[in-house]
């Protein structure tokens, strides 16, 4: 038996998450009394490999042939593979676009249960019960999973990431890898911005900012904080702002360490998206807006006085 | 071409939500198209209205009676013909596999589903669907358009996005920017929605292995702590020295 995360590459490195869904594998690996074990699909550079070790699993296999464009049909049978090689009775993903859309193939072809959006570490493990938010965030749910193989993904920021030192060794992977139907006609992408999913803290600008000529003093809070930048939906619905950035139930849903609301209500669709940051920080002229409730701190006046001069401050210290 | 849409009937996304034992209250609740589907059947008439090649839409819901008003909305918007597996949507997987069942005996040649309920955020329907059909799935999907027949779809990644083309059945997963207003029912929609076949069919017999045991709410946020605008400098230290965050 054996507990099994899936990490996973972006460009050839691992996702700043991986730390914390090792961390949490670990955990219930062992509390089951079973090794934890990883898997890594693709190309990724050697020295990657190393930091790992530090949070706990016992062997990383890695399989690299095969995996150049993410067809979920592949990704999917190869982890069911690994899944019966290892005799996991605990498969573990990252709650993002790419570990939900591999993971819910993998249950169905396992005949597991699949629990999204995993909020902590089991309640109990014999019966296993998890916890999972539901109704975008609003509330929990404790889910029983009756099947044999339990596949979960993991919110961000749910587990502390804790160093927890194992052998970690590398072993490569047999397995039969399907070849890919996947016909990629082109890819698009921005490198060397912060990304709205992965980042520790996020700047958002509401309505309140006006219009786009104004994000220029958003954008130089976000720099000065290493921070990417967000927005509410009518901002992206106008324009300001693209569509990648628009933050709540019906765009994406985050989970950052610090997240600053600029001129953003608080509407309880975009609350939605937020609810799961560490640290809410809210700015609005508005002392009723109801973004104050969530808030950990807040100032009650102008963005347009008080954004420049916290940037300032940031920037001379 | 033609193409199935998953709906979910869920409650509106403004309901305060309450509970008793693991029930939902459903007193007041109004209830919606999940706004992904809705997305999602918006997109496909587009494309059936722009000339695209597609023949029939069709809409499926694993649900009880009570979702009828739901489905007769979609007709009424444009979709063609509806089905309903007369069920309660245990968990994912049985609703996957009740979809994968019925789906076996509709000629389709794309599914759409949302990226997710917007009651149980599950994240997994499309996914599982798309495995027990046996075909390509595509989560995070952006855009979808059809050239020369067949299936250009943009999937959104980090950071970017990517273009996939598929000729032969696929499953997309919708997500933002794949249609922008969704319908609302015109008088003639709603008249010609009655004619439409709402085709109502029995479960097949199939495991679930997911149960809601409790429900848990959320911890009560401290009050928030304010600042004077004249003293940002107290709003720094707090979240350096206090918060830890930066
Ligand atoms: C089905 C559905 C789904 C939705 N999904 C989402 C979603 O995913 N994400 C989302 O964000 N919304 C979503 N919405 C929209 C949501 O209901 C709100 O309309 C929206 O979040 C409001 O955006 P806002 O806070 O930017 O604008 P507003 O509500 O207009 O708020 C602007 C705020 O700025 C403040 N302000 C103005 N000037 C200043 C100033 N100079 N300094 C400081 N503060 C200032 C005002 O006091 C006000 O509080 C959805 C709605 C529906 C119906
Ligand atoms: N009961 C249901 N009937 C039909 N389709 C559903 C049902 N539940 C979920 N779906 C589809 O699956 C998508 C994802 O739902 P979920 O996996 O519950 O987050 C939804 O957006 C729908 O398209």
């Amino acid at each position: 038996m054996s507990v099994l995360v899936y990490i996973e590459n972006w460009d050839g490195k691992f996702k700043k998450v991986t730390n914390e869904l090792l961390s949490y594998g670990k955990q219930i690996a062992h509390e089951m009394s079973v090794p934890l074990y990883a898997i890594s699909l693709g190309n990724v550079a050697d020295q990657e490999f190393a930091p790992l070790k530090n949070y706990g699993p016992d062997k990383i296999f890695v399989v690299n042939q095969g995996f150049e464009v993410l067809d979920n049909q592949v990704y999917a049978d190869a982890i069911v593979q690994a899944v019966e090689k290892l005799d996991a009775q605990v498969v573990v993903f990252s709650q993002d676009n790419v570990g939900n859309a591999i993971a819910g193939r993998v249950a169905a072809r396992l005949k597991a249960g699949f629990v999204s959006a995993v909020a902590g570490l089991p309640l109990s493990i014999s019966p296993f019960i998890i916890k999972k938010k539901i109704y975008t965030n609003k509330v929990f749910g404790h889910v029983k999973i009756n099947s044999a193989i339990k596949v979960l993904s993991l919110s961000k920021n749910t587990f502390e990431v804790i160093e927890n030192p194992a052998a970690g060794e590398i072993v490569n992977l047999e397995l039969a890898i399907k070849t890919s139907s996947t016909n990629r006609i082109s890819v698009d992408k921005v490198t060397g911005k912060i990304l709205l999913s992965d980042a520790e803290r996020v700047v958002s600008g509401g309505r309140g900012m006006k219009g786009s000529e104004n994000w220029g003093m958003l954008e130089s809070l976000a720099q000065a904080m290493h921070a990417a930048t967000g927005c509410s939906r009518p901002v992206s619905d106008e324009g300001w702002r693209p569509h990648t950035e628009h933050i709540g139930q019906t765009g994406k849903i985050i989970a950052p360490n610090l997240y600053f609301a600029i001129g953003i209500s608080g509407a309880i669709q975009h609350i939605g998206g937020i609810s799961s940051s560490k640290c809410i920080v809210a700015i609005n002229k508005d002392p009723d807006a109801p973004i104050f409730e969530v808030a950990d701190y807040g100032i009650i006046g102008d963005a347009f006085k008080i954004v420049p001069e916290f940037t300032k401050l940031l920037q001379q210290s | 071409m033609n193409i199935l849409v998953c709906l979910s009937n869920v409650p509106d996304t403004t309901t305060k939500v309450k509970f008793n034992g693991t029930k939902l209250e459903t007193e007041g609740v109004q209830w919606i198209i999940n706004p992904w589907d809705e997305l999602a059947l918006t997109r496909a008439l587009e494309l059936k209205e722009s000339g695209a090649g597609i023949d029939n839409i069709s809409v499926i819901t694993v649900g009880l009676e009570d979702a009828e008003p739901t489905i007769r909305k979609a007709l009424a918007i444009g979709a063609d013909d509806a089905y309903r597996i007369n069920s309660e949507a245990f968990d994912s997987f049985y609703t996957a596999a009740q979809i994968a069942e019925l789906a076996k005996n509709i000629p389709f040649d794309l599914i759409m589903t949302g990226f997710e309920s917007a009651d149980y955020n599950g994240v997994a329907v499309g996914a599982m669907l798309a495995e027990l059909l046996d075909i390509p799935s595509v989560g995070a999907v952006s855009a979808v358009n059809v050239k020369d027949g067949k299936w250009l779809i943009d999937r959104e990644i980090d950071g970017g996005k990517e273009v996939l083309q598929f000729d032969s059945r696929v499953l997309v997963s919708v997500q933002k920017g794949i249609a922008i207003d969704p319908r609302i029912p015109a008088m003639r929609g709603i008249m010609n929605a009655r004619r439409k076949p709402l085709n109502v069919s029995n479960p097949v017999a199939l495991d679930s292995f997911n149960e809601i045991i409790a429900i848990e709410l959320p911890r009560s946020k401290s009050k928030v702590k304010l600042f004077d605008p004249e003293d940002v400098q107290s709003l720094l230290d707090a979240l350096r020295n206090e918060a830890h965050v930066l």
